[in-house]
């Protein structure tokens, strides 16, 4: 304890995590050990994207040496899932999409499991699929769920039974109908846009696939080891699925080898489980290959977008129409709740006086589409920051400055009727585009390139239900070091390490001396923390870990107060010392905090181990009218955040470098101002990397890229040359310290920030991800050729 | 069939029965418990579980066990010398390279391969050193930046 860092909420203190993690000393799931006990799982995946399961025989897979158990559909008769109940562990009647697990093989070995695997013998009735979400909407598609009636959901989610919608979220404002916008406001518009965008579905690849451990114990205890962003939700859905009290599920969860989202919500995990209920007393560990990990795990929605956009001659927006139809994939997990996001914040970030959206969650037969870092807003945004582009063009306004005017301001009525809370976006805008020169013109560095700008901007909400809970303990030690208890999950973006900087702020302690002791995350020990989504984490569960620390700050002011004979609001706690403003006595926290403090004499003694706990619910979420989209309040709050990009278009090659990207969001305020700067790089790269990114299938639904190889992600030799971040800090009212999430925003508007600076370089624009070098090459001779 | 091999390991020599197929990365993480190379996609594409081969980073989901016998193999377990980390861990905490950790043990071999061969490499040879080793959270930024650091204080 050499460093001493005092007051630390706001420094760029190490992570907490960082020794660990360089020395591998760091365990993930696939690390921890089982002894000799431990059974292997492989699942059997449809080999069809929509079909009846007629007869599923596994008697020759039974009879391979070393197999203990299959399980199949037969075993699992409960409807399971996070919002919509639509889905059984494993399937039973039906399968949904190419790879979706049919039966699962325990045995001693993996190579045995994977063996016996291929031996499970299942008769097929091949139905049609459909695969394109817009299709799927259309009343003649082929149905994916005739039972969905049948099925559970939340109240604020509307899905369509008899068709393949499953959630349609309704906004109205001003002057609108269901048919549309009134036709006099289109009248005043000097310009209007309509488009339609297509998005495929993208992976989140994270390094670490998909891994789970289950042991069902003979006493009825289920322990199941995840690398999980969401392990209390896991415990709710399996207790539910299974029907077995919580009490008796424990969820592990070690480090995340990478979430993104892909490891929220409830994939494989729930398979495992099951799989070890058949072989008692023995964990079963299944692990996903790569191939497995892109089409057996949940991946981000496609997206079919139509949408159009008015403004005036001095550049006013006036009317917005769109229709947003999410690829959700054979079932929902987050998907219902991914559409609703996209219809209660359909805008993007501007403020709209007349707003027609509707937004759909539609099943198809691909892969389950969930979570993905930000989800809804990247796919929305893809179109809409490219038609205010095209709007500001068309009335000869600079791109920029048609955002500054356009873009939502604090207490503006946005389009649910909820007050705009503090954020600064223009100024966000105003920092990109000073480090980029926006503006001027600047030369390509070869005749055979074109160089261009672009700029996109962002809002984003945490998706969630209104009410999402955080909690957290803070426990002293004899020599005045804290242990910090949270449910939260640290998935690289920082969560232990701004943990540990607001307790030891609240404690007047210094920064090295907390120890955060939350890995693993342990449902049976870990205080209950919602789930690591929705850039929810340094505000709710800092809010919980600051409520603890004045818990535990309280009870010492107290103890010390009545051992002088002094108010507890003359007291404060630094650098480890109670000290009193008044009389200037001083108290280290050493021992205190334990043993307590002895009377004169030692006759008698005051005060004992000193324990804080603290929680965090947002209360004031209303419900929104369900014909409009309306209400008091949608959501908790808005980030927002700008983007700006200057590049070349290699006009040989169709490919696309990136000289610069420049970032500035509004944080409300950086708790930890370089791991801000750490996402904000990492985001920028992410987001860049997704303009290029997809998945393909075949005519029959099977995944045609399902490699790193075939699917690609940005490499170190791919990055832009360089990366610019700025904070902007307008402090969020019920945020601690006036701090907001900014982990998923920070990729958000990077594509159609890409989209608008390569129009820039070359006058044509893509209404389609993922770009490719091919797809841009074709376009800008196809365009020169016009031309000609 | 099982060959009994002998492995030089971060200086340690493990006399250890391997399975024909079985993977360098199988027998270090699963018969020796060293678990820093991690299982990223078995197919030489992610560079999660590079070790060093004779000083070279490799892929050690692409070596078999047994051809690996007389080689020199090491892994991040042995960077810290009498608990002082290598200039390498100091650097990537400093520079706060390390999101997850999942490819963190995979890039500082890497960096410790291209070092070693080249000490004072440009910012394009640290990139193209890291070329196969995915990572998803950082964007490579800090990971350059710190081992660029390390070089140009060497």
């Amino acid at each position: 304890m050499t460093k001493q860092t005092t007051d630390p909420v706001g420094k760029s203190v190490p992570r907490i995590d960082a020794y660990d993690k360089v020395t591998g000393a760091v365990q993930y799931v696939d690390d921890l050990q089982f002894g000799p006990g431990l059974y292997y799982g492989k699942l059997v995946h449809s080999p069809h994207a929509h079909a009846i399961i007629k007869k599923v025989d596994v008697s020759k897979a039974l009879a391979v040496p070393g197999v203990k158990a299959i399980v199949t559909g037969e075993d699992t008769p409960h409807r399971m899932g996070l919002y919509m109940q639509d889905r059984y562990i494993f399937a039973r009647d039906r399968v949904r999409y190419y790879g979706e697990p049919v039966a699962g093989v325990v045995a001693i070995s993996e190579e045995i499991a994977e063996q016996a695997a291929k031996l499970v013998e299942v008769e097929y009735e091949v139905l049609q699929p459909v695969f394109d979400p817009y299709e799927a909407a259309q009343p003649d598609a082929p149905l994916l769920h005739p039972d969905m009636a049948e099925y559970q959901w939340p109240p604020f989610i509307f899905p369509e039974p008899g068709t393949n919608i499953s959630e349609h979220f309704k906004l109205r404002k001003g002057k609108v109908t269901d048919e549309g916008v009134d036709p006099e406001v289109w009248a005043q518009c000097a310009a209007i846009v309509e488009k339609t965008f297509r998005l495929p579905q993208i992976q989140h690849v994270p390094i670490e696939p998909h891994v789970a451990v289950a042991r069902w114990d003979l006493s009825g205890e289920v322990t199941l080891w995840s690398p999980s962003q969401s392990p209390f939700a896991q415990r709710d859905l399996l207790a539910q699925g299974l029907g077995i009290p919580h009490g008796n599920v424990r969820v592990i969860s070690p480090y995340v080898g990478g979430g993104f989202g892909g490891k929220a919500g409830i994939s494989i995990e729930a398979n495992v489980v099951v799989m070890a209920k058949a072989v008692k007393g023995h964990p079963v560990k299944v692990r996903m290959t790569r191939e497995e990990e892109f089409f057996c795990t949940n991946v981000r929605q496609s997206l079919y977008a139509h949408t159009k956009i008015g403004c005036d001659k001095d550049g006013h927006v006036l009317a917005m129409e769109t229709a947003y139809y999410f690829g959700g994939g054979g079932y929902n997990d987050y998907g219902v709740n991914i559409a609703r996001a996209a219809g209660y914040s359909c805008t993007g970030p501007y403020s709209i006086p007349n707003v027609k959206g509707d937004s759909h969650s539609v099943y198809t037969n691909t892969p389950i589409g969930s979570a993905m870092r930000g989800f809804g807003m990247p796919e929305i945004h893809w179109g809409i920051e490219q038609i205010m582009d095209r709007l500001a063009d068309e009335i000869g306004m600079d791109p920029a400055e048609f955002r500054r005017i356009n873009c939502v301001k604090t207490g503006d009525t946005i389009l649910t009727g909820m007050k705009m809370p503090a954020v600064d976006l223009v100024q966000c805008i105003d920092k990109v585009t000073e480090a980029i020169n926006w503006g001027k013109e600047e030369p390509p560095s070869a005749p055979h390139k074109k160089r261009g700008k672009g700029i996109a901007i962002m809002w984003k909400a945490p998706a969630m239900p209104p009410n999402p809970g955080s909690s957290a303990i803070v426990r002293f030690n004899e020599d005045a070091t804290v242990n910090v208890y949270v449910g939260a999950q640290d998935i690289g973006q920082g969560a232990f390490t701004v943990a540990a900087q607001m307790a030891a702020q609240v404690l007047g302690i210094p920064y090295e001396w907390v120890r955060v002791s939350v890995n693993p995350v342990d449902t049976k020990y870990s205080p209950y923390e919602w789930q690591t989504v929705a850039s929810r984490i340094t505000w709710s569960m800092g809010n919980a870990v600051r409520a603890a620390a004045n818990h535990a700050r309280t009870q010492i002011l107290e103890i010390v107060a009545k051992y002088w004979d002094e108010d507890p609001a003359d007291l404060d706690i630094k650098n480890g010392v109670v000290i009193s403003y008044k009389s200037e006595r001083e108290q280290p926290l050493k021992k205190m905090v334990v043993y307590g403090l002895p009377n004169e004499n030692y006759e008698g003694w005051q005060g004992g181990p000193i324990i804080g706990s603290g929680k965090f619910m947002p209360t004031y979420v209303t419900n929104l009218d369900p014909d409009t989209g309306q209400g008091a309040r949608a959501v908790v709050h808005y980030t927002v955040g700008a983007q700006a990009i200057d590049l070349e278009v290699d006009t040989e090659t169709g490919e696309v470098e990136i000289l610069k990207i420049a970032s500035a969001y509004d944080v409300g305020k950086a708790i930890n101002p370089d791991l801000v700067m750490t996402q904000i790089e990492g985001g920028a790269v992410h987001g860049m990397s997704s303009a290029f990114e997809g998945m393909f299938f075949d005519e029959n639904g099977r995944l045609k890229n399902p490699s790193l190889v075939d699917y690609k992600i940005a490499t170190a030799m791919d990055i832009p040359k360089e990366i610019h971040g700025d904070i902007v800090e307008t402090p969020l009212e019920d945020g601690p310290w006036g701090a907001r999430g900014v982990g998923e925003h920070v990729m958000v508007q990077t594509a159609p920030a890409i989209a608008n600076a390569i129009y820039n370089a070359t006058g044509v624009r893509f209404d389609d991800l993922p770009l490719s070098a091919e797809k841009i090459y074709r376009a800008i001779h196809a365009q020169e050729e016009q031309e000609q | 069939m099982l060959h009994e091999i002998t492995l030089n390991v971060n200086g340690e020599l493990h006399i250890v029965p391997v399975k024909s197929h079985h993977t360098l990365l199988t027998v270090l993480r699963e018969q020796l418990g060293i678990t820093s190379p991690k299982r990223g996609c078995e197919n030489g594409e992610c560079g999660a579980c590079t070790v060093l081969y004779d000083g070279k980073p490799v892929n050690s989901c692409m070596v078999l066990a047994v051809e690996a016998e007389g080689h020199v193999i090491e892994t991040v377990e042995s960077l810290a010398k009498n608990g002082e980390l290598h200039p390498l861990q100091k650097s990537f905490i400093e520079h706060n390279a390390v999101q997850c950790g999942f490819c963190t043990p995979g890039m500082l071999m890497s960096a410790k391969g291209l070092l070693a061969e080249n000490p004072h490499p440009t910012e394009e040879e640290i990139k193209h050193a890291l070329a196969g080793n995915l990572c998803r959270c950082t964007g490579y930024v800090r990971i350059i930046d710190a081992i660029k650091d390390v070089a140009d204080h060497s």
